[in-house]
This record gives structure tokens, C-alpha cells and sequence, in this order.
């Protein structure tokens, strides 16, 4: 039974393509076939992180308008082989993604995949809506700062209400992924607290990925984070989140913070 | 259908120096309920299930705020006109016209009207018959007061409310929370919350409001002229609170109410808080 998730948050920048590619590419390594799917038309990113953007042929927009097929459009991760890469189109414009034609490749993807990742444009626009209007699971990607908390806040309004599954009378799963978070800058109160996000949010936690160069250094290497160091904090913050999708039991850890603190968070589990 | 509501207090900054009274002038929007009809083709046809209707309710359309929807009709202005006229001559009379490509609007007609919202069904058989709201109101206009029963100001404390009297009082229950970039727009009544008003969402009830969360968007209680209306929260922390169509920010209320649980209330012509 394939799974789709979308990764939105509404704001630009706070880590959604990132995100996208580490949790892809987790779920992968654990053996399950993934497709990753970039909705960010005319912006595209996906394919850069996935170090795939050499390999780009066709595109969602091809497969959508039916110039291609998707396995023609399909680009296999030459690390992980149950990876796989949906690149958005660079030079067309967004307005060519129809309702009709994403729910087609949605549903072509759901009988060959496990996972399906969409990694959705920043903003409410056609782009964003489109992007999550198939989703099983939202995993609400946050930083800790007042804006881009709204801005989720604003998400998942729309999650409730614009997506197929909220039309149905279903509710959507939601997940936050706390990014870019730095334990001794919420300690001295330059960032929000991970209380004072859940509690503004009230949704269940994913995972907090900590503030971290080895983010940046793999992105620029064109590798998701959870492929480059498996050791590195960030790599294991992003694993530990993709295990929590899965459905397994992972404890909840706050990067950075003191060992004698974590009991606290055992009892927060991700639902 | 309902109108919609925009309650506004302009302080008037350019008052000039002579002048003495210093009130400001209150722009107040009211929502009525008024009655949508689609009329459809043919019209002969229509007008003859209208008699019907009329028949079995008599008066129901009897000083009745009425929109005329004609979204989707292919008719011209003469057809219009006409329609008009014969909806006056059965006593409808139409307040404003929906839906209505502006060529075919002619002078002498009502005007166009646009954002109305759907509000629940009427069944003219079980409102037909209204003795008791009519002579609550007691003056020439009763059938509008029906329809304005919750606009009603300044009933006095002491006087019971009669449920039977009015029927069934309307009243939301949101029981999730309510984000950024929501609004919840009730006229008919009070609104209650299970869960937090995020910053940048807003509440808009004809009553009170009661929200079992932190309070962080706007709330406008009262919004139909209800001076009587109060806002209700366990954690205050509103960007805009009004009642009535007045309102404070933040910055006006009392620094040590914020992040408590507080109500508020209309005194007179001022908002005022306190804690639960």
C-alpha cells in the first residue's frame, strides 16, 4: 500500500528540499522503493540535492501534459537503487500542472512505489495546493522562529481543508519536522523553545533536525544528508524521523541538549 | 443567505479645534438574514410553485428582506423587469439582485448585490407561523425584527430569555483549532472554540465567543449590534478584541492580563477585562 507525503511549510528556505531528499533517501536505505517528486516548477532544486541534475531528460510537466512516459521521466539514484527521482521542469511555467494530470501520475505512482515524497513549492499558490492535494501524510517542515511557525500555522489550515482527503471528511495526517534548530540559541531565547512550537501547532512531532554545516556541505555535494555520514547529528536526526514515519517506535532526543533532559522527552512520541 | 458584516469605529483625527464633541462617529455594519430566490425558467411555470407556496405560508414574504438570484439565467432586461413586477404584485419585494450581468440592470431596478454568504435553509412551513417573535418586537416593522431577532439591543438584565419563544438559539462549536489564515464567521450567534485561535485567524461571532485554548487571533464578539456580548479565553494573548464594533489592541489592555484566562465585556462604551 503506497504512501504519499507531501513536505510543505509554507515559507521559503526553512530546509523543505532538503528535507524531501533526506527523508527519500532514509526511507530508501531502508529497502523501500521511493519516489521523489519535485512540485517547485520553474524552481527546481530536487534534482540538485539529489545530485541528479546531469540525468534530466523528461519531467513532471511531460509526464502531466503526456509527452513522456513516467518511467521515461523516472531517474534512479546511482547510490541507492530503490530511489527514485521525479524532476520538476525548469523552464515551463507552472500553470501547465492541471488537477487532472497530477492525480493521474499520483495514482501511477502509487502502484509501482512504496513511498512517495512530493517536495512542495514555498507559498499557498497552484504549486503548493497541487503538490498536496494527494497526500496521505504532511510532514510540516518548521524553523524555530515566530514567521515561519505562522506561516505552518497557515499549512495546516489548508492541509484540513484543500486536500483531497479533507475533502472526503478524512483528516490528513500531520507531522512537524523542526529544522535548523540550535539548543543553546533557544536556551538563551534567540530562537523558540520546541514547547513553544508544538504547543502554537498542536501537531505531533516528527523529528528536530539541528542547525548543522554537514546540512549544507551535502547539499552542495549533490547528496541528501542521510546518504553522505550516516554518523552525522543532522544524518541521524533525519533517519531517526524516516524510522518514525515508518511506523517504528524511535525515542524523541533534543539535539544538543544535556542527556539529564531527555527523560523528559521520552514521553512526547511521535503519533 | 447573509449580509455580510463590517463593524468599524473611525476616530476622526481631523476633527477641528471648535469643534466640541469629540465622540467618534460609529460606522456600524448590521447582518440580516435576508431570502435568497432563484427564480427558474420558465418563469410562468415558477411564478405559478410561488403561488403555491404562498398559499400554504400565507405572508411568509411579508416584509421579508428578499435577494433575487439570477446566477446562470439567459434573460434580458425586459424578462427582468417583468419578473420584477410580478413578484411586486404578489407583495415580494426584492432588496438587490445577485448574479446579474450589469447590462441587464436597468434604472428603477434594486441594486446588484455580491458576497453573500449561503446560511442554513429556511422552511417557510415551519416559520410561517411566528405570533410570539412578531408582537416581541411590538412595533410597525415586526416581520423585519423576526429576521433581526439576534440585533435586538439592550434587553434588560432581568427579564428572562424564553427558549420556547425563540426557538432553537444558534450556536457554533469549532472543536479543533483554528490557524492562521482562517476565519469563522458566525452571525447567528456565540462561538465556541475547543482549541487555540492562532495569530493571523479570525472569529466573528453575533454572540460571544468562548474559547477553551490561547486566544491569539482577532475576536470580534457581538458583530450584529449585540452590546451584550463577551469574549471568553484561557490564555489571552488576541492581537484585536471588539464587541459591538468597538475594539482594543494589545497595547490597550492591561499588561497583566496577558497570558491569563480573562473575559471581557462591553461597559457602556468601553471594553473591559478581567480574569476568570
Amino acid at each position: 500500500m503506497a504512501k504519499t507525503i507531501v513536505v510543505t511549510s509554507g515559507k521559503g528556505g526553512v530546509g523543505k528540499t532538503t528535507s524531501t531528499a533526506a527523508l527519500g533517501a532514509a526511507l530508501a536505505q531502508r529497502g523501500e522503493k521511493v519516489a521523489v517528486v519535485d512540485f517547485d516548477v520553474g524552481l527546481r532544486n530536487l534534482d540538485l540535492v539529489m545530485g541528479a541534475e546531469r540525468r534530466v531528460v523528461y519531467d513532471l510537466i511531460n509526464v502531466v501534459q503526456g509527452d513522456a512516459k513516467l518511467s521515461q521521466a523516472l531517474i534512479r539514484d546511482k547510490r541507492c537503487e530503490t530511489l527514485f527521482l521525479l524532476p520538476a521542469s525548469q523552464t515551463r511555467d507552472k500553470d501547465n500542472l492541471t488537477a487532472e494530470g497530477v492525480e493521474k501520475v499520483m495514482e501511477e505512482l502509487r502502484k509501482d512505489f512504496d513511498w512517495i515524497v512530493c517536495d512542495s513549492p514555498a507559498g499557498i499558490e497552484r504549486g503548493a495546493t497541487l503538490a498536496m492535494r494527494h497526500a496521505d501524510i504532511a510532514v510540516v517542515v518548521t524553523n524555530p522562529e515566530v514567521s515561519s511557525v505562522r506561516d505552518s500555522d497557515r499549512i495546516i489550515g489548508l492541509l484540513d481543508s484543500k486536500t483531497a482527503k479533507a475533502e472526503n471528511g478524512e483528516r490528513i495526517e500531520k507531522h512537524l519536522l523542526l529544522t535548523r534548530y540550535d539548543a543553546s540559541r533557544a536556551d538563551r531565547g534567540d530562537m523558540l523553545k520546541v514547547d513553544d512550537v508544538l504547543e502554537i501547532l498542536s501537531i505531533p512531532l516528527l523529528g528536530i533536525i539541528p542547525e548543522s554545516l554537514d546540512v549544507l556541505r551535502a547539499s552542495n555535494l549533490g547528496t541528501p544528508v542521510t546518504m553522505s555520514d550516516n554518523n552525522s547529528a543532522p544524518a541521524l536526526a533525519y533517519t531517526n524521523a524516516a524510522r518514525r514515519l515508518a511506523g517504528e517506535d524511535v525515542p524523541m532526543s533534543i539535539p544538543g541538549e544535556k542527556r539529564g533532559l531527555l527523560g523528559k522527552f521520552f514521553g512526547r512520541r511521535a503519533a | 443567505m447573509t449580509v455580510p458584516v463590517t463593524n468599524l469605529t473611525e476616530p476622526d483625527e481631523r476633527m477641528s479645534e471648535n469643534s466640541t464633541d469629540k465622540r467618534p462617529i460609529r460606522l456600524k455594519g448590521r447582518s440580516f438574514l435576508a431570502i435568497q430566490l432563484s427564480p427558474e425558467l420558465p418563469f410562468d411555470n415558477w411564478l405559478a410553485r410561488l403561488d403555491d407556496l404562498a398559499r400554504r405560508s400565507t405572508g411568509f414574504f411579508l416584509g421579508r428582506p428578499i435577494v433575487l438570484d439570477v446566477e446562470g439565467l439567459d434573460i434580458t432586461q425586459e424578462e427582468l423587469k417583468d419578473l420584477i413586477g410580478e413578484l411586486g404584485e404578489r407583495s415580494v419585494r426584492i432588496m438587490g439582485i445577485e448574479g446579474a450581468r450589469p447590462s441587464i440592470l436597468g434604472l428603477g431596478m434594486p441594486p446588484a448585490m455580491k458576497g453573500g454568504r449561503p446560511a442554513a435553509d429556511i422552511d417557510p412551513d415551519a416559520e410561517a407561523p411566528k405570533p410570539a417573535a412578531a408582537q416581541a418586537g411590538s412595533s410597525a416593522e415586526s416581520g423585519a425584527a423576526a429576521a433581526a431577532a439576534v440585533a435586538e439591543k439592550s434587553r434588560p438584565e432581568a427579564q428572562p430569555v424564553h427558549l420556547a419563544e425563540t426557538g432553537q438559539l444558534p450556536s457554533l462549536v469549532v472543536d479543533r483549532p483554528v490557524r492562521s489564515g482562517q476565519s469563522i464567521i458566525f452571525p447567528e450567534g456565540d462561538v465556541t472554540v475547543v482549541g487555540s485561535v492562532s495569530s493571523g485567524a479570525e472569529i466573528v461571532a453575533g454572540g460571544s465567543i468562548h474559547v477553551y485554548g490561547a486566544l491569539r487571533g482577532r475576536a470580534l464578539a457581538g458583530s450584529v449590534g449585540n452590546s451584550n456580548a463577551r469574549i471568553f479565553c484561557s490564555k489571552l494573548e488576541a492581537e484585536l478584541v471588539a464587541i459591538d464594533g468597538l475594539y482594543k489592541m494589545p497595547d490597550d489592555l492591561d499588561r497583566q492580563l496577558v497570558g491569563q484566562a480573562v473575559t471581557i465585556w462591553l461597559d457602556g462604551e468601553t471594553i473591559r477585562a478581567d480574569r476568570l
